[in-house]
């Protein structure tokens, strides 16, 4: 039963990724006309227009254009870009990790924070401190990310002189210098992505709260904090992982701004300057990374609850 | 029902005879009565002073969004002979205070088309999804769910890399990504109401598809897609001005709350806040809505959290 569900659900989540696909190929590469054009700009010879067209089998109908591709991005051959013509497979190994990076420590210091204020939340509905909690986290996820980024930038780099107002980061950089190097952009996408994990898992507390053996626990006399944390969170940890993969799918579009902001050398930044000068297979290749690691998680969260839902784990 | 004509009592007597017509009928709505908390009051009030610039702010502004007439870039307020710079200058000498002004207009404006393209095209192929069911409903919901499994964010960036960026364009994007999620919820509104009694009592007296669309389906839908209208404004407010703020939505030299911020960035360091107002301006407006909204959502059962996930 649980076996079916999850492998019904990867299933999906494969279809989800060629039909993403066929998504980012057909956008970039039949909508928008001659793109040997685009990629070759104003100034370029019919002749090497020829040889590019030929190159990217644009004289081919679109759906074997499309099988070309495909098979070309799973090899790892991702084309050449259009400035300095450095393979793209060059260009985004290094930014890929140091995406990795950025995002890795975010959810290291986001997950704990997030689950101990939604806790508190949750264990002291209508106090003063769940208000300030509730109302700064409504206020967070109303705002761009490039307001928290400015406000931090004015605080902590122009009044406080404590940190950098750009991203630092170097090959032989001690360990201490590479969190004070990244610490604004960290700080920014840790408040962006906490707020929404915050909010969704009192919510989710709150949601359990409600149920009939909660309910029983309160009559028997139980404290509230002891039901919150035997009773309550032990339910909820489904939805709250389903949460904590959704907001990291969430910081794919985060760090599209803050690597920017920040001049980060991460691969969201790559993907703006070749938004920038219309270089598409750059794009193409970004994208489809950005939007397969967002699909995957998406699936992990999933998965996840389906895992920690008893009842499907012990099916009658 | 008798407490509602007493209510109505006060009123001209033309209108209430209008009313009471309805009144006394078994269907009649109950009578909704929006009330505001003190903070939902307050930010209905940011909203509407938002709008009210956005509808006049070329008259109102001291100076022209293009004018540089401010003695030197990234100045703190100052007078000159040309007029007072209440908030400074930006990086080009501009009038910082007439360019968020000015801004209103643009953000405001292409974010409210946005959403009504969205509604459009969602609220249409929702509710025809929903009545037609079937083949129709499958393709259209399919192809939804694609636009939904990529975060929109990317598809802005795929789809300007493809056709460029212009205002027309943004539009149309931005119309495109957030109707999906109209879609969503008005083939889920326009499935419910289907199955309802009264439907079937209208199909059974032999009623056509469209009077029942019309009368019977559109206004049981409006409420809470009214209530949606905000949360789906806001969001493409982030979106469109994230957009200009990499560079890639409005183009200079038209200004735009987003791409203001961008292009005075670099004052920061010379501490001054000509990036940080329309920065304000944005969060102003974003979280006024999301308020009004929460209060509406509070006083109506369900709270935005649920909205939000």
């Amino acid at each position: 039963m649980m076996l079916q569900m999850v492998l019904r659900r990867i299933a999906i989540g494969i279809a989800t990724i060629l039909v993403v696909s066929v998504i980012v190929f057909v956008m970039t590469r039949l909508l928008p006309g001659d793109v040997a054009q685009i990629i070759l700009g104003q100034g370029a010879t019919p002749e090497t227009l020829a040889v590019l067209r030929k190159e990217l089998g644009l004289d081919q109908p679109g759906y074997i254009q499309y099988f070309i591709w495909l098979g070309d991005l799973f090899t790892g051959d991702l084309g050449i870009s259009k400035a300095g013509g450095a393979t793209i497979s060059s260009l985004i190994g290094g930014r890929f990790g140091n995406t990795m990076l950025l995002a890795g420590l975010v959810a290291l210091i986001s997950i704990p924070i997030s689950i101990v204020l939604g806790l508190w939340a949750a264990m002291h509905p209508g106090s003063w401190l769940d208000r300030i909690i509730t109302f700064g986290t409504l206020s967070t996820i109303s705002v761009p990310e490039f307001f928290i980024a400015t406000i931090m930038v004015l605080i902590f780099a122009v009044e406080l002189h404590w940190l950098p107002s750009t991203a630092m980061l170097a090959d032989n950089m001690s360990f201490l210098e590479l969190l004070r190097g990244l610490a604004m952009p960290i700080i920014t996408l840790v408040i962006v992505v906490s707020a929404q994990m915050i909010r969704m898992t009192r919510a989710g507390i709150l949601n359990v709260m409600s149920s009939p053996y909660i309910e029983m626990a309160i009559l028997k006399g139980v404290p509230r904090g002891r039901i919150i944390l035997r009773h309550a969170f032990l339910n909820a940890i489904g939805p709250i992982i389903n949460v904590i993969a959704l907001n990291l799918a969430y910081l794919v579009s985060g760090v599209v701004v803050v690597e920017t902001i920040f001049a980060y050398p991460g691969l969201a930044k790559l993907m703006i300057d070749g938004v920038q000068t219309r270089d598409l297979p750059l794009v193409q290749a970004c994208a489809m990374i950005f939007c397969t690691t967002y699909v995957l998680l998406i699936l992990v969260a999933d998965i996840g609850s389906i895992v920690s839902n008893p009842r499907l784990r012990h099916p009658k | 029902m008798t407490n509602s004509n007493e209510q109505n009592g006060v009123a001209g007597e033309d209108v209430v005879d209008e009313i009471d017509k309805f009144a006394e009928l078994p269907d009649v709505p109950p009578k909704r009565k929006l009330k505001l908390s003190w903070v939902g009051r307050i930010a209905s009030g940011i909203v509407i002073f938002w709008l009210v610039i956005a509808a006049v702010g070329p008259w109102v502004a001291p100076f022209h969004e293009m004018d540089m007439d401010g003695d030197d870039s990234f100045l703190d307020a100052h007078t000159n002979e040309y007029g007072t710079f209440y908030l400074g200058t930006d990086y080009l000498g501009r009038d910082t205070f007439s360019r968020v002004i000015w801004g209103a207009r643009m953000t405001i404006g292409i974010s409210l088309a946005a959403t009504l393209l969205a509604y459009a095209l969602g609220i249409t192929l929702g509710i025809a999804a929903a009545v037609k069911g079937g083949w129709v409903d499958m393709i259209i919901s399919r192809m939804n769910d694609a636009i939904l499994a990529l975060p929109s964010i990317m598809l802005g960036l795929i789809a300007i890399a493809a056709f460029g960026s212009s205002i027309p364009i943004l539009i149309i994007i931005a119309g495109i990504i957030y109707g999906s999620s109209v879609f969503r919820i008005a083939r889920a509104l326009g499935l419910d109401i289907m199955v309802q009694d009264y439907v079937e009592a209208a199909k059974a007296r032999g009623e056509g598809i469209w009077w029942i669309i019309r009368s019977e389906v559109l206004p049981n839908a409006a409420m809470p897609l009214a209530t949606d209208f905000g949360l789906r404004l806001v969001f493409v407010v982030l979106f469109i001005s994230s957009l200009s703020f990499l560079g890639l939505g409005v183009q200079p030299p038209a200004a735009d709350w987003g791409s203001m911020v961008r292009e005075n960035l670099a004052g920061l360091t010379y501490n001054s806040w000509a990036s940080v107002w329309p920065a304000f301006a944005i969060a102003t407006f974003t979280i006024s809505i999301n308020l009004i909204v929460d209060d509406i959502s509070a006083k109506s059962g369900g709270s935005l959290a649920k909205k939000m996930v």
